[in-house]
């Protein structure tokens, strides 16, 4: 991946004080949905902060699409950012707002009025765009700083909790929007800390503890060097206690529960490859007749509770 | 999607500079006169002329040098000293440091446009605010100086009054200018400027009595030359109202612009290295 098509940390570290941000953070984020998973203080807000250049990174360096955010004629065209900071304008609307904006950002009275209108309408706020603010639910406010994020069209779509607050309906859309946004091949970074959230519509996660990077890449990538935390594999066939004599015939394959209903195994195996491989061998040699095959934790929130731990707000 | 960066016409960068500058000017006095604290500056620079028009309401035996005087005292020892420093130290420590207080100052800068650009706008936009305000207050006062009486008809039709007006305009605008760039640069250095701008206070009062080197890092020491009257003040206090060693009138415009200029020049250079950090404000 070329620097001009990726987001890029090269080394970055960023202490407040004497207040370590993030240390040492190499990374290379493809297009696609890019899921930032952490703890409170985990470092990804100030991540985050230092991808969109409002904050500066005491040592290594930042790129996005191969642009400096120290740039921000040619960076804030392309990058567009969602934050946690709920705060606006006093006494302006939604739209008016919007609109001051875009018309900042260079754009014609009549090119800002469309564009705003139709931020509102990708976040399902045309209705109460020409609400003041002020009266708006937490809800509301989040999505029209997210409308703020899309209104110019940005290749890259920076979005710190964008969920936060939202109901179950627009937290839906919202999933789809990013989704969608994602296979048109722009580059979405969605922190957050609801795990399954992040687990359906990320093609990519960063795991991050105490400011340092402790996995990057594809979920399933992530998962299988997880080493220490034998692989889980839920198997569905009608006659279980068969097939668990088989498999326990291998050392990689470190414990096996079965299903009180007898149909099921959970099996732990350090080896899945190997695993598949003997489950195959198995099934044929005894005629068993297999329903279904999964793994039960190939995805964020195993790994993280492997690599970073539980944590009270990781749901 | 794709971005509007790549189907926007491109409108030059120069023409996109100037929009995004009359934007933010405009965004910035709709924020000055739409706030409270547009009150405060309007009692700042009206109060004289409310003074003045209850004295020339109740008092008819006026002579023009005193009134004269007292109009030279006013400008010179409230509304430079006093109406517009405060004035300006509302106005222009808000333009940054009051983004930063609202939690604001991040949608700025997240916008495609060059920190400078802001800058020098917001500097813009606080300006006129208070060249406007301030110079209407002047121009009240001095209207209400001089029109109850006939000398005064005189002084200002077929006098020197209408020079007067331009020097105390003139004046008031500088004043606005120095001080306005002295607080933004100051905003942007301290997280709470009042230490700093009570220390350009006193820097300012004691400006009489400091050598000649260092009187020239001062905003008054460019304005004094450029007043009409001199106060017929005595002894200690002189040092204050008093140019010991008078600088030309155009040297003191060009040298106050420069002054601007470079206290600006680093406000533009401090705000580049400007993070955003709502916690530590």
């Amino acid at each position: 991946m070329t620097a001009e098509r990726a987001i890029v940390f090269d080394n970055v570290s960023k202490f407040y004080g004497e207040v370590l941000g993030i240390n040492r953070v190499t990374l290379s984020l493809p297009p696609g949905v890019t899921g930032l998973v952490g703890p409170n203080g985990s470092g990804k807000t100030t991540l985050l902060n230092l991808m969109t250049g409002l904050i500066r990174p005491s040592r290594g360096q930042v790129s996005v699409l191969g642009m400096s955010p120290n740039d921000p004629e040619a960076f804030g065209q392309r990058v567009g950012y969602c934050t946690q900071v709920d705060a606006f304008p006093n006494g302006a609307t939604a739209r008016s707002f919007l609109q001051g904006w875009l018309r900042l950002s260079g754009l014609d009275r009549a090119e800002a009025d469309r564009a705003a209108a139709e931020a509102l309408e990708r976040v399902g706020m045309s209705e109460a765009g020409d609400r003041k603010l002020a009266g708006y639910s937490k809800g509301m406010r989040q999505r029209i700083r997210l409308a703020l994020a899309l209104s110019h069209r940005p290749e890259v779509l920076v979005l710190d909790e964008p969920l936060n607050g939202l109901d179950p309906m627009a937290r839906a859309e919202s999933l789809a929007l990013f989704q969608g946004l994602g296979r048109e091949g722009l580059h979405v970074v969605v922190s957050s800390h609801i795990l399954h959230e992040v687990d359906r519509i990320c093609d990519h996660v960063v795991l991050l503890s105490h400011g340092y990077v402790v996995a990057e890449g594809q979920i399933h990538g992530v998962r299988g060097e997880v080493t220490e935390h034998p692989m889980q594999i839920f198997v569905r066939c009608d006659e279980a206690h068969r097939l668990a004599a088989g498999l326990l015939s291998e050392t990689h394959v470190v414990e096996v529960k079965l299903h009180p209903d007898g149909k099921g195994l959970l099996v732990r195996t350090r080896d899945a490859s190997a695993f598949h491989r003997l489950l195959n061998r198995v099934v044929l040699e005894a005629g068993l007749d297999l329903e279904a095959l999964a793994p039960a934790d190939d995805d964020v929130g195993a790994v993280y509770q492997y690599l970073i731990g539980s944590d009270t707000e990781a749901v | 999607m794709t971005s509007d960066a790549a189907v926007r016409a491109d409108p030059g960068l120069w023409p996109l500079r100037r929009r995004q500058a009359w934007q933010t000017i405009r965004m910035e006095l709709l924020r000055n006169f739409s706030a409270w604290s547009s009150l405060r500056l309007l009692f700042l620079a009206f109060a004289p002329a409310f003074i003045i028009a209850a004295h020339a309401m109740k008092d008819r035996r006026c002579t023009l040098p005193e009134e004269t005087v007292i109009l030279g005292g006013i400008i010179q020892l409230y509304y430079v000293r006093f109406g517009v420093f405060f004035g300006c130290l509302a106005i222009f420590v808000r333009l940054v440091r009051g983004e930063l207080a609202e939690r604001t100052l991040h949608y700025l800068f997240l916008a495609p446009v060059r920190r400078e650009v802001l800058v020098v706008s917001k500097f813009l936009a606080g300006a006129l605010t208070t060249v406007t305000v301030f110079g209407a207050g002047i121009l009240a006062s001095f209207a209400l100086m001089y029109v109850h009486f006939d000398a005064g008809h005189d002084f200002v039709l077929h006098g020197p009054g209408l020079a007067h007006l331009r020097a105390y305009l003139l004046v008031a605008a500088l004043a606005c200018l120095g001080y306005g760039a002295v607080f933004l640069a100051m905003s942007l250095l301290f997280k709470n400027p009042t230490v700093p701008a009570v220390v350009v206070l006193f820097w300012e009062v004691i400006n009489g009595v400091l050598p000649v080197w260092l009187k020239r890092l001062s905003v008054t020491y460019y304005l004094k030359p450029l007043f009409p009257v001199e106060l017929p003040i005595q002894g200690i206090l002189g040092l204050f109202t008093v140019v010991a060693e008078p600088t030309p009138p155009w040297l003191a415009v060009t040298g106050l612009l420069v002054f601007t200029a470079l206290v600006l020049a680093f406000a533009c250079w401090r705000v580049r290295r400007l993070e955003v950090l709502y916690s530590s404000d």
